[in-house]
């Protein structure tokens, strides 16, 4: 284990930002924390490198329980979302600090920083400041100053934040080849749930302090835990079922009463995935109207519209979309194919119910 | 620089916004008529004056042993003063834009009380705590400690009156830089005492010394608290601006302007020095920006972020 949490918890006044968080990494893994802003997974980090004490809890860096040890000791790296570079030194001089404070050789700090300004491709830069720097660039300078004394860890908050999309898009290659090659072990955090799922070996779901699940990017969106995951990682219908005549409703859609009596409502979830559409209005079991397409590249997302103005979010591939002839106002029907029932609110979700395949051949069965 | 820098801009940016010329020249003739009239040509004065009977008597002016023994509690004055007030200044700003403690309101507020207490009162203030009539000024006769009408007392008022200068300089970019920097330090291993001086104290170096030559101008030309607690005993505790004075009300015609020239002169360069200061910070601030707001510029360069994405072969 490269890093573990044993039930962390940070107060700040009557606040808490991080209550009895658990969880491990190990080497040479890449690990997300993600979660909205202020849900506490920044402090987290911060507690791991040293920057934050915890409350209570203990933290183990290699098998050493490091509350004590102070951040100097910890031998962490650490990317901050502004990169914190030192302006008043070279680009040189910034990525050498660490080994300077480690008493190395100058030559050995020599060869090592021009190993790093190779690998992080920012040669002929050394000699600038950070101010003649451009974002991306002032970001690779922060990655090669934690990484140039060997850091058993590197964390790194919100590290694609600062820059533009497309920047943001090759620091997260940049980072995910680094971690591979160098068998880093490396821990981020951030909001952006995209991200996360992009390049993370294994994502930790923070929401108001606590951990709500921890898998692989696809363990998170198969099977989230929670509802806060189900709506937190990709896209959910959830509706308010009701149940009358021993059938569960929930304006034309209908669901078996799963045990509730008459009267007692109930939700269920879905990703628009489990949407089948045809583009026969008769064909499947609900009609609906087309509202709105949305362009996501392969796929498509289409807003459904029922005859009681009730609407749920479909997804269909490029060429499924044009196969239907589906377009704005367009009549059609569909049906679902799998839906969760939903605990309630924030409580955890039940297994995947499958619906009978009562119907005939689906389309639009996408990922 | 900067003005015309400023210039140029509104120029280009709103054409549209501007007044007529002739109300631009009536404002920019007023300007310089009032500046003339009321500040350059009275400073022109004073060196007219102080060389009114010629050279030979500004020198001896200047030569003479009292005006020397001025000059010498002048700048111990500033040389004890600065140098602490340099030293305050830092530890205030730090612990205000660093740290959150009980009473930082407080500190901040105080910090500021030189500037709104008039000098003459900060001078009473000192003879009331030291004098022989004063708070603690029995037990200082007792153990023969002298502190108002002579040296310690004149420094005790300058320290005070000079205090916020340094502090006021470094709060705000202090309070600008956060504490990231630092804590990135840290995370690199360095101790406090490395992280203060390889990139606290310089990245607020042009504020530091910005905030000293203030400092330092208002040691050497402070008269108020001083002239309280001096007891303006020439030749011992006369500075620099109280034997202006002191001649001036001797009648003497050109002696106290060849000595006030001296003044003069040092409020020159430090004008110069500030001017050159405000001019190096801007550009660095202006630099800092415009490379921060567009960061697509460098990207022809080697090394930038979109002229080509290929690793190295590890």
């Amino acid at each position: 284990m490269s890093i573990e949490l044993r039930h962390v918890s940070k107060r700040f006044g009557g606040v808490e930002a991080v209550s009895d968080v658990s969880f491990s990494m190990k080497d040479g893994e890449l690990v997300a924390l993600l979660g909205p802003s202020g849900c506490g997974k920044t402090t987290a980090l911060r507690m791991i490198a040293g920057l934050e004490m915890p409350t209570a809890g203990d933290i183990y860096i290699r098998g050493q329980r490091v509350n004590d040890l102070s951040v100097q000791k910890r031998n962490v790296g650490f990317v901050f979302q502004a990169y914190a570079l030192f302006k008043n030194m070279s680009v040189f001089h910034n990525i050498a600090f660490g080994l300077k404070v480690k008493k190395w050789k100058r030559g050995a700090i020599e060869e090592r920083v021009s190993e790093l300004v190779m690998l992080l491709d920012l040669c002929g830069l050394e000699k600038r400041f950070p101010h003649q720097l451009s974002g991306g660039q002032r970001q690779r300078v922060a990655l090669a100053r934690a990484l140039a004394p060997n850091p058993t860890v590197l964390l790194l908050d919100e590290p694609f934040a600062a820059v533009d999309a497309k920047i943001r898009q090759e620091l997260r290659e940049w980072l995910v080849h680094l971690q591979y090659d160098l068998k880093l072990t490396a821990l981020f955090v951030t909001h952006d749930q995209e991200e996360a799922m992009e390049i993370a070996d294994r994502i930790v779901i923070f929401s108001h302090g606590r951990v709500e699940q921890i898998g692989t990017p696809r363990e998170v969106y198969e099977s989230p835990a929670t509802e806060f995951v189900a709506r937190f990682i990709g896209v959910m219908n959830v509706l308010d079922v009701e149940v009358r005549g021993g059938v569960g409703r929930a304006g034309e859609l209908e669901f078996p009463a799963h045990g509730h009596g008459e009267g007692e409502r109930f939700r269920i979830g879905f990703r628009p995935y489990a949407v089948s559409i045809s583009s026969d209005p008769s064909a499947l079991r609900y009609r609906a109207v087309v509202r709105h397409t949305y362009f996501l590249g392969v796929m498509m997302r289409v807003e459904l519209e029922l005859p009681s103005g009730q609407t749920i979010r479909a997804r269909v591939t490029k060429e499924d979309y044009a196969r239907l002839g589906l377009a704005d106002d367009r009549e059609v029907s569909f049906q679902l194919r799998e839906y969760r029932l939903l605990a309630s609110e924030g409580g955890l979700l039940e297994p995947e119910v499958a619906v009978a395949r009562e119907m005939p051949p689906m389309l639009g069965e996408g990922i | 620089m900067t003005s015309a820098r400023h210039r140029e801009r509104h120029a280009a940016s709103d054409r549209s916004t501007r007044e007529p010329p002739f109300i631009k020249w009536t404002l920019i003739t007023v300007a310089l008529t009032f500046a003339g009239l009321f500040l350059l040509l009275p400073l022109l004065n004073v060196f007219v004056q102080a060389v009114s009977k010629g050279w030979v008597f500004y020198w001896k002016s200047i030569a003479d042993p009292d005006t020397q023994s001025a000059i010498r509690l002048t700048l111990l004055i500033a040389g004890i003063t600065v140098p602490l007030n340099m030293a305050f200044g830092l530890v205030a700003a730090w612990a205000i834009a660093k740290f959150d403690f009980p009473g930082k309101a407080l500190l901040l507020t105080f910090i500021d009380l030189p500037f709104s207490v008039s000098p003459v009162v900060t001078g009473l203030m000192l003879v009331l705590l030291f004098g022989a009539q004063g708070l603690l000024g029995p037990w200082l006769q007792e153990h023969d400690v002298k502190i108002i009408f002579a040296v310690p007392g004149m420094v005790l008022a300058t320290l005070f009156v000079t205090f916020p200068f340094v502090a006021r300089e470094l709060i705000p970019i202090m309070q600008a830089q956060g504490t990231e920097q630092e804590q990135a330090a840290m995370t690199l291993g360095a101790g406090g005492w490395r992280t203060f001086w390889t990139v606290t104290l310089p990245s607020v170096k042009w504020g530091l010394l910005y905030g000293v030559i203030l400092c330092n101008a208002r040691a050497l030309g402070e008269f108020g608290a001083v002239s309280v607690v001096s007891g303006h005993i020439t030749g011992l505790t006369d500075t620099l601006p109280l034997r202006v004075e002191k001649l001036y009300h001797e009648f003497d015609s050109a002696a106290p302007f060849a000595v006030a020239s001296l003044l003069a002169l040092l409020a020159l360069l430090t004008l110069v020095l500030k001017t050159l200061l405000e001019w190096k910070t801007h550009r660095q601030h202006a630099k800092g920006q415009q490379r921060g707001a567009e960061p697509a510029a460098l990207n022809s360069e080697p090394g930038s972020d979109t002229a080509h994405f290929i690793r190295p072969s590890l």
